[in-house]
């Protein structure tokens, strides 16, 4: 088990982690998801010995994991830009971690040469081992950088941004390869990732960090349908959200009732979030919106249209979602209710 | 705008070069300008120091002076190189690689034998070792010789040539990054492991860049170990200062004969530097 303490990170006076607590089982497969300069990417650094906490505590299985340095934590790294030893060729790239242990512990030549061959199936490039990583495409270097580090049978695997620097095809590929993988080797697993699909795709549970805090941890079922904060509802999935004020338990917008619940929340200016397929449509006077539909776009299972939102003094223009079976045509006036929203005090 | 489009790219390649008279004319200026301030130069020292046959210029070149000027040379060349080595190797290292307070001031110091003319190089020495300077007392009193002597003349040398060899690593290495040393640490290796193994391969080239230029001025220095040498002949000068004190008494097959040693060195840097610019360029490709 991976287990990190209030760890405090600073770069001058900004802060890039301040206070993270965070336990990983073993043998799970975590995201850390967030903007950047969200300090993921720096926790993770942390966990692998590359960058030192200014206070706060890392330990694997329960044994100070600060007391030693990166080369003796037997953590897999695997860079966004991989990080392969351009000089050297796939091989013994692979190699690397074999050929560089303690005389004591080292596998002898044969060893080696078989372990290698191992990983290089493993990843399924054994033809490539010849090659040098300029000749390589930026797939198959993501992927040496992981038999690479896999080399070393680390008690734990680091990746960050794994599939940052590759294109869309081939990072929905390996996206799907790597979840495989870990089911075939099971080695606990942390990536980091600013996208959010790919943390849900991959992940067995998410970590959502913003501006050195861990906003909140959760499976990727639990960030999306509940949100722990309005930064996790606005940054996973597609929300709309609009400036309310909470009065007594009452809802308002732009000084007009919605006749929803406020849900606990105090008094106050506040935002409701609601997904955009959580719009239920129904005749004028029925819900907690009245709008125009000003145009409907069709594509796929779903039509999207924008309705115009007359609240109060000002109009507000917000995208739903609506099955196609029901029929919208622009000009409609409709009337808009939520089936599910969360509030969350505070504007900004 | 009216023309048609196949007309279109003529044009373009039409604004692209110029006229012919004025191609002609601006080749002409760097050819003559080469001629007259580079190739002849060279030839001159040639033709000079073959004026009076090869046996002239062999046994020049074989006169106890000159072959204590030659080995002394050599000599002081490979103490600054080795020296250089070091120290620009790991002073790259220290700022392509870590962060640290006074990072760009190390820098500028690197620099600063560049900046400084020779001649002050060569002052600074006497100043700090001469016998009225400041640690002089105490060397007479040791029996320590610096000046006019050859550590003077390396110390000097080092000096001037101090720069080459960081000069030609910094930015490599600063582009190279970090992060092959990273992966490194992290499969288990040591830090000696991680700069043997990692490291070094990556900078080879640009090392031996460093190298070349680090020579080549090594040898051909004259300011600084002029003002620490002591001209005592047969002891203490090096190549360039023979050549001036040959072509001063009107020795001047001998001076040109080993002036020609120079110049030869110079060509021999001019094709390594050639191939090792080449090599640099392709961003070190392997395997060939």
């Amino acid at each position: 088990m991976i287990e990190v303490k209030n760890i405090v990170k600073k770069f001058g006076t900004f802060a890039a982690l301040d206070n993270v607590d965070l336990r990983v089982a073993n043998g799970e497969l975590v995201a850390l998801l967030g903007p950047s300069g969200s300090g993921k990417t720096t926790l993770l650094r942390i966990i692998a010995g590359l960058d030192w906490p200014d206070a706060g505590e890392v330990s694997f299985d329960g044994e100070n994991a600060l007391a030693h340095g990166a080369s003796e934590r037997h953590v897999g790294f695997v860079f966004q830009h991989y990080a392969l030893f351009r000089h050297m060729t796939v091989f013994e790239n692979v190699a690397f971690g074999l050929r560089v242990q303690p005389r004591a512990v080292r596998k002898d030549e044969a060893a080696i040469r078989t372990r290698v061959k191992e990983l290089l199936d493993l990843v399924q490039l054994d033809w490539l081992s010849g090659r040098y990583p300029s000749q390589l495409s930026g797939g198959q270097r993501q992927r040496i950088a992981l038999a690479r580090a896999l080399a070393i049978e680390p008690r734990i695997l680091l990746l960050d941004e794994p599939f940052g620097a590759l294109d869309a095809k081939v990072r929905k590929e390996l996206r799907q390869w790597l979840r495989s993988l870990h089911q075939e080797i099971n080695v606990t697993s942390i990536f980091v990732t600013h996208d959010q699909e790919e943390a849900l795709e991959v992940a067995n549970r998410v970590v959502v960090m913003d501006k050195g805090r861990i906003e909140q941890i959760g499976t990727p079922g639990d960030v999306y349908d509940n949100p722990a904060t309005a930064f996790v509802h606005s940054f996973i999935g597609e929300s709309i959200v609009l400036p309310v004020e909470v009065r007594d338990g009452n809802v308002e917008l732009g000084g007009k009732p919605l006749n929803i619940s406020a849900d606990g929340v105090t008094s106050g200016a506040s935002r409701l979030f609601v997904r955009r397929h959580d719009m239920a449509i129904g005749v004028p006077g029925s819900g907690a919106f009245e709008g125009a539909v000003r145009h409907v776009r069709t594509f796929g299972p779903i039509q999207r249209a924008e309705v115009a939102l007359s609240a109060g003094e000002g109009t507000t223009v917000i995208e739903i979602d609506a099955p196609r079976d029901r029929e919208l045509q622009s000009g409609d006036i409709v009337s808009l209710h939520p089936r599910r929203y969360r509030i969350f005090a505070g504007q900004d | 705008m009216n023309q048609p489009q196949v007309s279109m790219s003529t044009a373009r390649e039409d604004l692209r070069t110029e006229p012919k008279i004025i191609r002609v004319v601006i080749i002409a200026i760097a050819v003559t300008f080469l001629t007259v301030f580079v190739v002849l130069p060279l030839v001159v020292v040639f033709t000079q120091a073959f004026s009076k046959g090869i046996g002239a210029f062999f046994a020049a070149l074989s006169e106890p002076e000159a072959l204590s000027a030659i080995k002394l040379t050599l000599m002081v060349a490979a103490i600054s190189v080795g020296l250089n080595l070091a120290f620009g190797v790991i002073a790259a290292w220290a700022i392509a690689k870590f962060d640290f307070r006074g990072k760009t001031f190390l820098i500028s110091l690197i620099d600063l034998p560049f900046s400084v003319s020779p001649v002050i190089s060569g002052l600074v020495f006497v100043l700090l070792f001469g016998a009225q300077g400041f640690l002089g007392p105490w060397l007479q009193a040791n029996d320590v010789h610096i000046l006019f002597a050859v550590p003077g003349i390396a110390l000097a040398t080092i000096f001037v040539t101090f720069p080459f060899v960081a000069r030609a690593l910094i930015p490599l290495m600063q582009e190279q990054g970090t992060q092959e040393e990273e992966a490194a640490i992290s499969l288990g290796a040591s830090g000696l492991q991680t700069f043997f193994r990692v490291t070094l391969p990556n900078i080879k080239w640009g090392v031996l860049y460093g190298v070349l230029l680090c020579n080549a001025r090594a040898m051909g220095e004259f300011g600084a170990v002029s003002v620490v040498s002591g001209h005592i002949r047969g002891e203490t000068n090096t190549m360039p200062l023979l050549v001036e004190i040959l072509y001063n008494e009107y020795q001047f097959v001998a001076a040109f004969a080993i002036a020609s040693l120079l110049a030869m060195l110079a060509l021999i840097t001019l094709v390594a530097k050639t191939i090792l610019e080449r090599h640099l360029d392709e961003g070190q490709l392997p395997g060939d």
